[in-house]
């Protein structure tokens, strides 16, 4: 397999580097909304850098398996990150697999998070990962059906696959399948996340948070890999989303400087706007208590059956 | 011949250990000596003619011929036998080497000869479905099969929940023979003949009505000796009661017998297959993926826990097979191919993992001395490598990347995928839809392990025996340790072992497909119009070790100087953590049963006793019980109104001899107008 | 009024947190005095009317010293100052009253007229927590008034986010403790293993009278006199309860982040 080595780093870089400061972003500007002058937007740089140089303290319930979680949430996130087109479309690792290894390899990471959560005998970490992995179950399908909807569009399910034909002469943006498998995926991208109304990530109270309270027992080097995992498995979601649903810019293989450029711009712009999505919904949504979750989910997937429906239809 | 030999190794085995039963050391190290032996030469056996590409690799041998002509016992052995001979050569070898370890727990308290002779004796008959060349050899082999398998449920016959469990399996096993004889003899009848060679095709001779009964009559008696759903009900009862090696063995090895029927039967002997069958088996297989898990998930028992994801498995592999049934409809033979690889992928895949499974069961089971996760915990501390191969297992059976049950999944999601573009009909919703219940399935059955596992072996003991438990003898872990070592393989290099299904699925679909599915070091899916998609484990596996000094040099760069404490669990402050305060297995999969509450209709007492305030309670008594709906609304009313004919019936026996013989006179006088 | 209503209202109102550190402090309103100064020249040794009138025995007549006026003790009534004849104690409107050492808040000597301000942190925590700390808070049985003046941090007019310093949900991720309240034979042992949870290097930071000796409690049975007895304290904020300028102003003072001149005095 070949492996440019070039955009290999670039992705890996780009995507240690760009996940703090998007996450920083998304904080700063709902602080902003909130009439605040809010922490400025590379504070997670600086958190994550004081974690790994802070001493760790572990439980002493804690097995091999608490020491181990930390690793695999980072690097899965890393490797779907690095499966999915940034800037240009063929994504560094995307012989390695696509779509279902992205979904498979955050699968991964989400459950040694939850073994992570249970391992320490709290009780909070016990009911973080009986609800993270609940509600995940129930968002998976969501994403796989809307995923389906544009892979088979695309007749593959390798992402850069997907983003090139989508982006290709048939504009597809405004093809009903295309819309209703974005609202889907946006509703499990604030799922997955962590986000209101789901989940609330800057909650201080123990019995409303589901990531966070999986966290409760990490302290120094630990807490920083899972905190930058969480960030990086955000950037790659939102990659996700842009890329695919709107590769508009994307630049193909052998592209130009130029023309790296401006996919460059042109991704960052999309992500940026995403991103002001993500706060405004935030902003002006109450969390749902848990047991209201599944509706907003079972509506995602709904809307990704309607998807494919209208695939079925229109095709 | 290593497979006579292998054959004659499981006799051996058997003969030996019950004429040592009164010496059951030597009775244990002879029987399951020689089964580790057997399976040894069947998977070499196995793996060297499926490499090698034979179509054939024994042709029909006639064991013995009885005095009525076409009574006769005949083995042949095809790719499809040595590719199932190959699943139960490798489980039964694993199983074997942890026998002789597990056996001595049953030193001085059963018959561990009688044990040793029973387990040889499965591994024979089962080998013996799988090789039989014709009807007498294939039911006479499938009857033994479910009578040892009865034997072994009750095993433990002193508790009464392994003598009900024995009794029910007994009965739905022999519904299971009954539906099979009915089908076989409908083709046997067309064919004249009782071989399998002249069973090839023959359904081309039957009505289509006919053909419908018969593959109906088939997929009721294999479905249930799979444990699809609704056919499910005996399997949660009776694979967790049996010794836990047994029940590793029925449910890695002995329900594949069903799958094997199947595919034989759908594939050889029934002819082209309508629409519909490779829909209602596509179905069936999406209906028990998502019961079975979401059944699992509600388990605390963690064998029956293991018990019902069989059911989800088996659904998957359905998937698999349903799906490959609707493409050779279609007339896409290269994807029935994909379809078929798939299913077969999983059937060997989860007989590897779910095996390694129950093994780990069977430690922990020993060393806690319970079935009931909520008196387990914090075993990985105490069982390290124990603990480390039931997680092996645990990612593979949740598909994770990048071991065995991932790949095979992606291949199931890849012909489903390709699936939506063959037929223009409705019926092609069915591919994603089923995909997207198959994502269900898969994120289910995480939160199942992280459940089973995290329950089991993390945070702190539940009670004095998983306080006290410790490592499992080496056989058991080197038992546990080859399954690993086999999902491993299975998830890492799927390219090797594809090309051992290459002669199998020529013979089946006449298409050859590891050259088209496979790269240097992963899957690469591709037709002529588009690429589907690809993956390689191994290069995620590779990519995740090249990446793994990221972090590392992160942990070098900034906290060289960071030391690591152990400090108590954060408590809030309180007087420290009982284990009492940790998450129960009841309690982690709460949010699941009030999710899909109008499926398990959750019910609960709570009965509190006060003197002066409801607030300080001085007994609490809580009960809480689920439907199980399949027996409430199914097999109950059919088992009233069986109970009530039955009622009625009696009025027929008189007791008068002459009223039986007027029966005798009309019977006879109907038999001879029909005749005529 | 509607989501876009609200949506567009906050944007019209822009940013409402205020200027300081950057700007100048808000001013403290009159009902609430700022730091006391005491000069022992101007006392009066045949009066004692301030050690009579303080409700707490933050003022004593040490042998050999005219005054010492113990600020970590002092519920800022005031009363001394209205009392004093030769106006020897004196109220300022000045907020700045954190210090890193507990005799550092005993006025009275020569030299010792006001509190001696908090010095940062040494390099090595300031340049650990300089732009991110995490606190965890511990309610040793406090009446909620400090409590409620920390929480005002959290508002959008003081947005204690900005500097990079949140409060957290879990001892493992934070790096300081925040202690309030006298604490109580019951919180004893909350306290202690909250601290113990804590990973190194740690702060501790003991807020209000309370947290620092005891407040109105001193020398009650069933109290500790405060957190310095159970854990080392690294910060100590007077008041009764501090103003929140008070509280910002020693977190600041702490990590150096109120700008060279104002912290090096």
């Amino acid at each position: 397999m070949n492996l440019d080595p070039l955009n290999f780093l670039g992705q890996t870089l780009a995507l240690l580097l760009l996940a703090p400061l998007l996450s920083g972003c998304i904080k700063n500007w709902k602080a902003k909304l909130q009439n605040r002058r809010g922490p400025r937007p590379w504070q997670v740089y600086f958190d994550i850098a004081k974690f790994l140089r802070k001493d760790m303290v572990i439980s002493e319930h804690a097995s091999w398996v608490f020491s181990f979680a930390p690793y695999v949430v980072f690097l899965t996130a890393l490797l779907a990150g690095l499966m999915v087109p940034m800037i240009n479309a063929p994504a560094p690792l995307r012989l390695f697999g696509g779509v279902l290894a992205v979904v498979g390899l955050l699968a991964l990471g989400r459950f040694f998070l939850a073994l992570g959560g249970l391992d320490p005998a709290s009780a909070f970490g016990g009911m973080g990962s009986s609800r993270e992995m609940t509600i995940s179950a129930i968002a998976e399908p969501a994403m796989m059906l809307a995923i389906f909807t544009v892979a088979i569009t695309a007749g593959s399910t390798d992402l850069s696959q997907i983003a090139q034909s989508t982006q290709s002469a048939t504009w597809k943006l405004l093809n009903p399948a295309h819309v209703l498998a974005f609202a889907a995926m946006f509703v499990v991208l604030l799922a997955e996340t962590g986000r209101i109304p789901v989940d609330n990530p800057a909650t201080h109270l123990e019995l409303t948070m589901i990531h966070e309270a999986m966290l409760l027992e990490y302290s120094g080097r630990y807490l920083a890999f899972m905190e930058w995992g969480a960030s990086i498995k955000q950037l790659v979601l939102m990659t996700l989303l842009v890329n695919v649903f709107f590769p508009v810019g994307l630049a193909g293989p052998q592209a130009s400087v130029a023309a790296l450029g401006i996919s460059l711009a042109a991704y960052l712009a999309k992500l940026l706007a995403l991103s002001a999505v993500v706060v405004v919904v935030e902003t002006t949504n109450a969390k749902m208590r848990l047991f209201r979750v599944p509706d907003l989910l079972s509506t995602a997937f709904v809307l990704a059956a309607l998807a494919l429906l209208s695939t079925f239809l229109f095709q | 011949m290593l497979l006579t030999f292998a054959l004659w190794a499981y006799v051996a085995g058997m003969a030996g250990a019950l004429v040592l039963q009164r010496a059951e050391r030597l009775a244990n190290v002879l029987g399951f000596g020689l089964a580790a032996l057997g399976g040894v030469c069947g998977v070499v056996f196995s793996v060297s003619s499926l490499a090698a590409g034979r179509a054939v690799t024994i042709a029909p041998v006639t064991l013995w011929s009885g005095p009525i002509p076409d009574v006769r016992l005949v083995v042949e052995a095809d790719a499809l036998s040595c590719f199932f001979v190959l699943i139960v050569s490798l489980v039964g070898l694993a199983i074997s080497v942890f026998s002789l370890g597990y056996a001595r727990t049953y030193y001085g308290r059963k018959n561990v000869g009688v044990l040793a002779a029973v387990f040889n004796a499965l591994l024979l008959v089962t080998t013996l479905v799988f090789i039989a060349g014709n009807l007498w050899m294939f039911l006479i082999a499938w009857e033994l099969m479910a009578l040892l398998a009865y034997g072994m449920v009750s095993f433990e016959h002193e508790d009464r929940e392994a003598r009900q469990a024995g009794v029910l399996y007994f009965i739905m096993s022999h519904l299971d023979a009954a539906c099979i004889l009915l089908g076989f003899l409908m083709l046997a009848q067309a064919a004249g003949d009782f071989s399998f060679a002249s069973l090839r095709g023959i359904g081309a001779k039957l009505s289509p009505q006919q053909r419908d009964a018969a593959f109906m009559l088939f997929v009721i008696g294999f479905g249930i000796k799979a444990g699809a759903v609704p056919l499910h009900i005996w399997l949660p009862v009776a694979h967790p009661v049996a010794p836990s090696n047994i029940s590793a063995l029925m449910s890695g090895v002995l329900i594949k017998t069903g799958i094997y029927g199947l595919v034989r039967v759908c594939f050889e002997f029934l002819g082209p297959p309508p629409m519909w069958w490779g829909a209602s088996l596509l179905a069936a297989g999406t209906v028990s993926a998502v019961l079975g898990v979401l059944y699992a998930l509600m388990e605390h028992d963690l064998k029956r826990l293991l018990a019902y994801h069989s059911i989800e498995n088996i659904g998957i592999i359905l998937m698999g097979i349903g799906a490959a049934l609707m493409f050779l409809h279609t007339g896409h033979a290269v994807l029935a191919s994909l379809a078929l690889i798939a299913g077969l992928y999983h059937t060997i895949n989860h007989a590897v993992f779910k095996a390694l499974l129950f093994l780990g069961a069977g430690a922990v089971l020993h060393a806690t001395h319970t079935r009931n996760m909520e008196e387990m915990g914090g075993l990985a501390k105490r069982m390290r490598w124990t603990s480390l191969f039931f997680l092996v297992g645990a990612v593979a059976i949740s598909a994770l990347p990048p071991l065995n049950g991932f790949v095979s999944e992606w291949l199931t999601y890849q012909s489903l995928l390709q699936g939506f573009g063959t037929t223009t009909s409705l019926v092609r919703l069915m591919f994603p839809l089923g995909g997207a219940m198959l994502a269900l399935t898969g994120a289910l059955a995480a939160a199942c392990f992280v459940k089973a596992f995290g329950i089991t072996f993390l945070a702190q003991p539940r009670s004095d025996h998983a306080r006290n438990a410790h490592e499992a003898s080496l056989p058991v872990l080197i038992g546990q340790g080859v399954l690993t070592a086999a999902c491993v393989f299975l998830g890492l290099f799927p390219t090797a072992f594809l090309k051992l299904l290459d002669p199998l699925t020529q013979q089946l679909t006449g298409h050859q497909l590891s050259q088209q599915l496979t790269l240097a070091n992963g899957l690469v899916l591709s037709d002529a119009t588009a690429q589907g998609g690809t993956v390689s484990t191994l290069g995620i596996t590779l990519m995740a070790v090249y990446l793994l000094p990221v972090p590392l040099a992160l942990w070098a760069m900034f906290g060289r100087k960071a030391r690591t404490r152990i400090a108590p669990t954060w408590d809030c402050g309180q007087r420290g953590l009982t284990p009492q305060m940790e998450y129960t297995a009841t309690g982690f999969s709460k949010p699941l049963r009030m999710i899909f509450k109008a499926l398990f209709r959750p019910r609960r007492e709570v009965q509190r006793e006060y003197d002066f305030s409801p607030y300080f309670a001085t007994t609490l008594r809580f009960e809480s019980h689920m439907e199980e709906v399949f027996q409430t609304r199914f097999y109950r009313p059919v088992n009233l109104w069986l109970l009530r004919l039955s009622r009625r019936l009696r009025a027929l026996q008189a007791g008068s001899l002459q009223a039986y013989l007027i029966y005798v006179f009309i019977t006879l006088v109907a038999l001879l107008l029909f005749a005529s | 009024m509607s989501v876009h209503d609200t949506l567009l209202n906050r944007l019209k109102r822009g940013c409402e947190t205020m200027a300081y550190p950057k700007g100048p402090a808000p001013a403290l309103p009159d009902r609430h005095g700022g730091a006391l100064k005491v000069e022992a020249a101007k006392c009066d040794a045949s009066c004692s009317a301030c050690v009579t009138v303080c409700p707490t025995e933050a003022i004593a007549r040490p042998a050999g010293k005219p005054v010492a006026l113990d600020l970590g003790r002092c519920i800022f009534c005031a009363e001394c100052v209205t009392v004093c004849p030769t106006k020897a104690i004196t109220q300022s409107n000045d907020h700045r009253m954190a210090v890193r050492q507990r005799e550092d808040l005993v006025l009275g000597d020569t030299g010792k007229e006001q509190v001696r301000l908090a010095q940062a942190l040494d390099e090595k925590l300031r340049r650990l927590f300089g732009r991110s700390l995490k606190l965890r808070q511990v309610s040793a049985a406090g009446c909620n008034a400090c409590e409620a003046d920390t929480n005002v941090l959290g508002t959008i007019g003081w947005d204690l986010g900005r500097f990079g310093i949140q409060f957290v949900a879990s001892p493992r991720h934070a790096d300081g403790l925040l202690i309030t309240g006298p604490v109580s034979k019951n919180m004893e042992l909350a306290l202690k293993k909250t601290y113990i949870a804590l990973p190194e290097p740690r702060i501790v930071i003991a807020l209000g009278a309370c947290a620092i000796a005891g407040g109105p409690f001193i020398g009650h049975p069933q109290h500790h006199n405060g957190a310095s007895g159970l854990v080392p304290v690294d910060l100590f904020i007077p008041g009764c309860p501090p103003h929140p300028l008070t509280i910002l102003d020693g977190l600041l003072r702490l990590l150096d982040r109120l700008g060279e001149s104002d912290a090096r005095r």
